[in-house]
């Protein structure tokens, strides 16, 4: 058990290196980090003492060496449109993003196992038809335009809900959260409906097709022999066995909602990560952009060990598995 | 006479397919008695299982029973409701089924699987349901089933989660077991042992037991009688002895003739040329009619129905009324 | 003709293209009511974008055409509509229709070609990976694991800002389409990769392919003759899904400001430039734009869904 989380960390750290020379190469090799911080007239021997100061002089590795342990640090350089440095920008933002897309994520979660559950036990049902029909709208429409839908019919025509920010928010240590507050919550739903729609239509066919494969299963059918409650079959083993997977994939989902947030972030200027990224890639400031490249490989790459491991705990089959293997 | 635990009269079953209704049981009849062990013996496809599953009310669309009736203990239950039929199974019958490695919920350790099936069928508490959980443990051969009863499926070999599996078969102590190739999927050293069990426990509560193989080793040794199916009926059914000796009909000679331990004294073992047809494909007359040496112009126009000779019921023209035949292919 | 050098033992089973035509998928598709409409949209569609210079009253991309005494006119059918514009003109008084028109071409350009990008890159890497194995299989294979793991507009992102910050923000359109293909291009080859190459591993081993080994043919010509075929139906159904994914993906980018530039407009940039009318009460220069993009995606994922579960009826 323990090498086999080992074993995955090891994966992990690898994954964050091929990242982390990405994000390198970007900083350094990307436009000219010299010419981003002097101005057109600033003269060559000052151009040359600015880049000895940053170190662009050194060996690549010591630059690659240096980087990575500054960035293992949170420390990632200053952003040109901002001169400010990244990880306080990032520190500002991330709660923003975290909360709306864990609240997605629940949304998607609770709706989409109803939804995918009742459409896999009464499958010829009108209900399970229009789901069905909702989740091919969910995929289909990207979800900008869903955003766009939103905001005209709740905020320009009913007025019922505010378009665009984070609404009040109260400040806990460096955490800023807007679900304390009437007017955070009224602008969360929209984002998070918006943001959590598609994984829902994701989670609902999932389920719906794991449930209909599990109900085919031999151990279902001897629940039924065995004169089992529907009740006890459906609810009990079936449902059991359907959410294995299903939370496997909503796990490893969850580090694609922070990646979509910068859809609706921009949707509905949130005021998160995913706005920061994408005004960062409008304005060309690198070092936002291999900064937040690497904070989401982080967010993804712990979120995978950490399912990797969860996967392990909720399955026996696979817990005695590993710890035979190892 | 007393009343036969199992009865089953003219009983059809068919499937509605794109390509038309197939018919998987055509107007089969037999009677299982208290205590006995019928074997029901025949190539895959000829309808074993699905009379098993047609016993315990689990055909699936697009199955259904589409003639006939079930009488258990000489009550009818092919025609009762969802909810009654559902009381019934695990309750009154037991089954096995084949594979004991996928029976099992492998997300709930045995015990759990065991309490639950008792509770759903009586009213004890949960700690004397754990105690009659163990006490099935023990009596199927678990060794330990204090500590094995909080162990999960995939803990067993292959020979124990079948006993677990027919723990929970008679954990309400079900007039009838239906097992339905309950050694198949086993090691042939562990075949045995299963088999015994559910012989015993079919002697020691009076069980009847409805045996679905196609070892005709395993039904000579543990059957009281047999059924030998062909494309969805009954060829022969009698008892075990009369059959393996003097089979009547030409498939069940064949089939008796294939089995090595009985065919000692024969210089090769019997081969039935050819292979069963699909149920898409069944000829006219007798199903067996294609493959059979015996077969005169009356076995590929009409289907012969079945005729009483002693102890066997055979359905085959060769026995229709004319001793002289019956001699004849003797 | 590589055809006469081609002994008959050597020759691989029918094509799965073949076979499907001849038999179940021509039967559910002329079961399937829903899916002949999708196919019809889709061709419509297709047919609209490739005429769009006929069908069109102006052309969008030209400023000359486009007068602002024009602006901000509602649709025909509204009590302020003027002919011949049938759904509306914009802030610059371009016809709403005409640009849907347009830009649908250049949606459908950039998607095609990025499907096309993608299928072939994932197909060589996915051919060379299974047929070569070894350290190049385990390459590129791990390539594509770490690459699975972040979503595709991630990486398109991604891409356009390395671009733009080596060569600046001032990219012509037609630099920023090129672009944008090879932005989804780059998102979207792991699945054809995976699924070649698990095709190239179970058919390298079968007779056919030993047997053109052996009158020597060269490693190319068997791959693509001989066991590319057998892998055409999965890619056929990857690509068909993967069009309307390339699609959002580009009305995405553009709607972020990360693609198709005002000047030459897509959907998604038609939609972004629409957004900012939607509080003044000018809804239909979002509106229309956005019901053909919905409409375009969910005509072609009804065709890859139907596709889908044609090929692999064990899904249904």
């Amino acid at each position: 058990m323990i090498a086999f989380a080992l074993r995955r960390a090891i994966q992990a750290i690898g994954v964050m290196l091929a990242v982390g020379v990405i994000a390198f190469s970007m900083f350094r090799f990307a436009g000219d980090p010299v010419s981003q911080i002097v101005s057109i007239d600033t003269p060559a021997a000052e151009r040359a003492q600015v880049r000895k100061s940053l170190g662009l002089d050194d060996p690549i590795l010591v630059q690659f060496g240096r980087y990575f342990a500054n960035a293992a640090q949170f420390k990632f350089g200053v952003s040109y449109q901002f001169r400010q440095p990244v990880s306080s920008l990032l520190e500002e933002r991330m709660p923003a993003t975290l909360e709306l897309a864990t609240c997605a994520t629940i949304f998607a979660l609770i709706f989409g196992i109803l939804m995918g559950v009742y459409s896999a036990l009464r499958r010829d049902s009108v209900l399970a038809k229009l789901f069905q029909a909702i989740s091919l709208i969910g995929i289909s429409l990207p979800t900008f335009l869903i955003g766009i839908l939103l905001i005209y019919l709740f905020a320009v025509i009913l007025g019922w809900l505010p378009s665009y920010g984070r609404g009040d928010v109260v400040r806990i240590g460096w955490w800023t959260t807007g679900l304390l507050t009437a007017s955070g919550l009224k602008a969360l739903i929209m984002p998070a409906i918006t943001l959590g729609l598609f994984q829902m239509t994701l989670i609902m066919r999932l389920v719906r097709a794991e449930m209909l494969e599990v109900l085919r299963t031999d151990y279902i059918r001897f629940a039924r022999a065995r004169g089992l409650t529907t009740r006890a079959i459906h609810f009990g083993h079936a449902l059991k066995n359907t959410l294995v997977p299903v939370i496997t994939v909503a796990g490893l989902q969850f580090g694609s909602v922070i990646a979509f947030a910068i859809i609706t972030e921009t949707v509905f200027q949130w005021p998160g990560m995913g706005l920061l990224f994408v005004q960062a890639i409008q304005n060309v400031d690198i070092p936002i952009m291999a900064a937040y490249l690497l904070v989401v490989s982080m967010i993804f790459v712990t979120i995978n060990l950490v399912v990797d491991i969860l996967y392990t705990v909720v399955d026996p089959r696979l817990r005695s598995t590993i710890s035979r293997a190892s | 006479m007393t009343e036969p635990v199992l009865s089953v009269q003219n009983l059809r079953v068919e499937f509605a397919t794109r390509r038309g209704v197939l018919r998987a049981i055509d107007d089969i009849s037999f009677d299982i008695a208290e205590g006995e062990v019928l074997g029901v013996v025949g190539e895959s496809g000829a309808g074993k299982s699905v009379t098993g599953n047609a016993v315990i009310g689990l055909i699936d669309p697009p199955g259904r029973i589409a003639g006939g009736e079930i009488l258990l203990a000489g009550r009818r239950i092919d025609n009762l409701p969802a909810e009654e039929m559902r009381r019934i199974r695990g309750k009154r019958i037991g089954m096995i089924f084949q594979d004991p490695l996928t029976s099992l919920n492998p997300l709930y350790k045995i015990g759990e699987q065991i309490v639950e099936t008792i509770r759903t069928h009586s009213s004890l508490s949960e700690s004397a349901a754990r105690k009659r959980a163990i006490e099935l443990l023990t009596e199927v051969g678990i060794p330990a089933p204090e500590k094995r009863i909080d162990s999960y499926p995939h803990e067993f070999s292959g020979g124990m989660r079948q006993r677990v599996v027919i723990a929970l078969a008679i954990c309400a102590d079900p007039e009838l077991i239906i097992a339905d190739e309950p050694t198949t999927a086993l090691d042939v050293s562990v075949q045995a042992q299963i088999i015994s069990l559910i012989r015993r426990l079919g002697r020691d509560h009076g069980t009847a037991v409805m045996l679905v193989t196609h070892d005709m080793g395993v039904i000579a040794e543990t059957c009281d009688r047999v059924a030998v199916m062909y494309s969805g009926r009954i060829a022969e059914i009698g008892p075990v002895q009369d059959v393996i000796r003097n089979p009547l009909h030409p498939y069940a000679k064949g089939l008796m003739g294939a089995i090595p331990t009985l065919a000692i004294e024969a210089d090769r073992l019997v081969q039935i040329p050819g292979s069963m047809p699909r149920l898409s494909a069944i000829p006219p007359g007798c199903a067996f009619n294609p493959r059979c040496a015996s077969a005169f112009d009356r076995c590929r126009v009409e289907r012969p129905e079945p005729i009483v000779c002693g102890e066997q019921r055979v359905a085959c023209h060769l026995y229709d009324g004319d001793s002289a035949a019956k001699d004849h292919a003797a | 003709m590589t055809d006469a050098l081609t002994p008959e033992i050597a020759a691989p089973p029918p094509g799965p293209m073949k076979r499907f035509v001849q038999s179940d998928l021509f039967y559910s598709f002329r079961r399937s009511k829903l899916t002949m409409v999708a196919a019809a949209i889709t061709v419509l569609f297709f047919l609209v974008a490739i005429f769009a210079p006929l069908l069109a009253v102006q052309n969008p991309f030209d400023p000359a055409q486009l007068q602002l005494m024009n602006s901000r006119i509602p649709p025909l059918w509204s009590a302020d509509g003027q002919s011949p514009f049938l759904l509306g003109t914009d802030e610059q008084g371009r016809d709403v229709l005409s640009a849907i028109l347009y830009g649908l071409r250049i949606s459908l350009t950039v998607g095609v070609l990025g499907v096309l990008f993608a299928s072939t890159l994932g197909i060589s890497l996915g051919l060379t990976a299974g047929y070569f194995g070894g350290i190049v299989d385990g390459l590129i294979m791990r390539v594509a694991d770490v690459q699975l793991t972040f979503p595709a507009i991630l990486i398109a992102l991604l891409i356009d800002g390395v671009v733009k910050s080596v060569f600046g923000n001032q990219l012509d359109a037609g630099s920023t389409l090129a672009v944008l293909v090879v932005a989804i291009g780059l998102s979207f080859w792991v699945q054809y990769a995976r699924t070649v190459r698990s095709s190239v591993m179970v058919e390298k081993n079968k007779d056919y392919v030993a047997a053109a080994q052996l009158i020597g043919l060269p490693a190319p010509v068997i791959m693509l003759r001989h066991v590319l075929p057998n892998a055409m139906g999965p890619i056929l159904v990857i690509a068909t899904i993967n069009l309307a994914l390339a699609v959002i993906t580009e009305a995405t980018l553009s709607f972020l400001g990360s693609g198709m530039p005002d000047t030459m407009p897509s959907l998604g940039t038609l939609i972004r430039i629409g957004n900012n009318y939607l509080f003044s009460g000018e809804w239909w220069i979002v509106a229309f734009p956005g019901i053909a993009l919905a409409g375009l995606i969910l005509a072609i994922n009804l065709l890859g869904d139907w596709l889908r579960d044609a090929l692999n009826p064990k899904l249904r």
